[in-house]
């Protein structure tokens, strides 16, 4: 089994079970640099969990998915980490920020676990915050903002080591549709610019309406609707 | 649309020339389908001929396309009735999807890719109107929100389907 060419980030036949659930029953998935993939389907489909094992975070009990032309399950634990942290930028539904920083020591975090020194950290950290219009929130803690302007933080901390992957998880779930199309908008404005991939897993329509394609799970199954139509 | 109360409308800010009318509607109205000069014209002696708009002067050199129009006071009322009007609701009751569904399974034909097409096709149109929007102005984007919510509301109902599917292949198949 060979990724298809060009692709960044490959995953194929790959099958994930908790105890007698089976979250992932042959799922496939691939994506190029700079193209955002929306994950679409029914709850409990197994949208999160495929995520989950594209991004390292979960292994699956069997596939392959290879980054970069490396295969993940070959790396050790320490690789993985040591990618997600350099490679790979997170976004989910609620609570990734730290409570007890301010908003631009959150955005800075990733820089600062990479060794970079706080005042560089924070510089770069300021210009994403500019760049998603929360520049003015930075000396405030997280519970001191809005959940349009947290997802907002969130999303610079997760571009703030310029990821070539960005993987995002129902990242508007919690916002209503004008903030959630905001926080898109500047989402894929940001990944397209950087080239980075994004996953995106929503169940709303109108926030896929944001990819470049889409691949629809249902029953751990995936579907890749471009080869359908 | 009503082309007759649209018109109606924009002369209420000022009498106008046929061919500023039609400027005017495709400006603020027309993105898609501008209106053609024999629609404005015959739009417009009609309202003539109802008393809402009257000819305030006609220039020389002859043709339609010179008259200056003005609305009337019956005119007014009109469009102020229209505008207090409200639209009726489509029922949305005829769903050729629908159809489509109940045959599929009918025949034995597989239903699920039916609204897995049709899901596809309605999220590529849904990205042209999310890209315009980004790229237009306040006007566009109100338009193209329109049109995707109302997309939207298809896509949940294809998605509600596609988890009954079971049970409606149950009630069609007897
Ligand atoms: N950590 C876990 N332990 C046990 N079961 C799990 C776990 N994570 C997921 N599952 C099960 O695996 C299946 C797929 O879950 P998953 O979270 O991937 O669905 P999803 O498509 O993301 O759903 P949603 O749209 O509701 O977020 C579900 O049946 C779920 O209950
Ligand atoms: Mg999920």
């Amino acid at each position: 089994m060979t990724p298809p060419p060009g692709s960044l980030l490959a995953a194929q036949e790959l099958r994930k079970a908790y105890g007698p659930t089976v979250a992932l029953d042959g799922a496939e998935f691939s994506i190029h640099p700079g193209e955002v993939v929306a994950v679409m389907g029914p709850s409990g489909s197994g949208k999160s969990t495929l995520l989950h094992c594209l991004a390292g975070i979960v292994p699956p009990d069997s596939g392959s998915i290879t980054y970069n032309g490396r295969e993940l399950a070959t790396m050790s634990d320490a690789q993985r980490s040591a990618l997600r942290r350099s490679e790979f930028g997170f976004v989910f539904q609620f609570g990734q920020l730290v409570p007890e920083l301010t908003c631009v020591e959150n955005v800075a975090l990733p820089l600062r676990l990479n060794g970079t020194s706080r005042k560089e950290a924070e510089r770069t950290a300021l210009t994403w915050m500019e760049r998603l219009e929360v520049d003015d929130l930075r000396k405030k803690r997280p519970g001191e903002v809005s959940g349009g302007q947290g997802q907002r933080v969130a999303v610079a901390r997760a571009l703030v080591t310029s990821p070539r992957m960005l993987f995002a998880d129902e990242p508007t779930g919690a916002l209503d549709s004008l903030n959630g199309e905001r926080v898109m908008e500047l989402l894929t404005d940001a990944a397209r610019s950087t080239n980075a991939a994004v996953v995106l897993v929503t169940h709303e329509a109108r926030v896929a309406a944001y990819s470049d394609r889409e691949i629809v799970v249902r029953d751990g199954k995936s579907r890749d609707m471009e080869r359908v139509v | 649309m009503s082309i007759g109360h649209t018109l109606l409308g924009l002369l209420e800010s000022g009498p106008c020339h046929g061919y500023d009318l039609k400027r005017a509607f495709d400006e603020k109205f027309g993105h898609d389908r501008p209106l053609h000069y024999g629609q404005v014209y015959s739009t417009m002696s009609r309202l003539l001929k109802h008393g809402l708009v009257e000819v305030e002067g006609i220039e020389p050199g002859g043709g339609p396309e010179r008259k200056r129009y003005a609305i009337t006071e019956a005119g007014i009322t009109d469009v102020q009735q229209w505008l207090a009007t409200p639209e009726k609701p489509e029922p949305y009751l005829q769903s050729t999807l629908y159809t489509k569904v109940v045959l599929a399974l009918l025949t034995r034909r597989n239903a699920a890719d039916i609204l897995d097409t049709q899901r596809a096709e309605h999220l590529r149109m849904m990205r042209i109107l999310t890209d315009r929007k980004r790229k237009g102005d306040l006007a566009d984007q109100l338009i193209c929100d329109h049109a995707l919510f109302h997309l939207e509301a298809d896509l949940r109902w294809l998605e509600l389907t596609a988890a009954r599917l079971d049970k409606l292949a149950e009630v069609v198949v007897k």
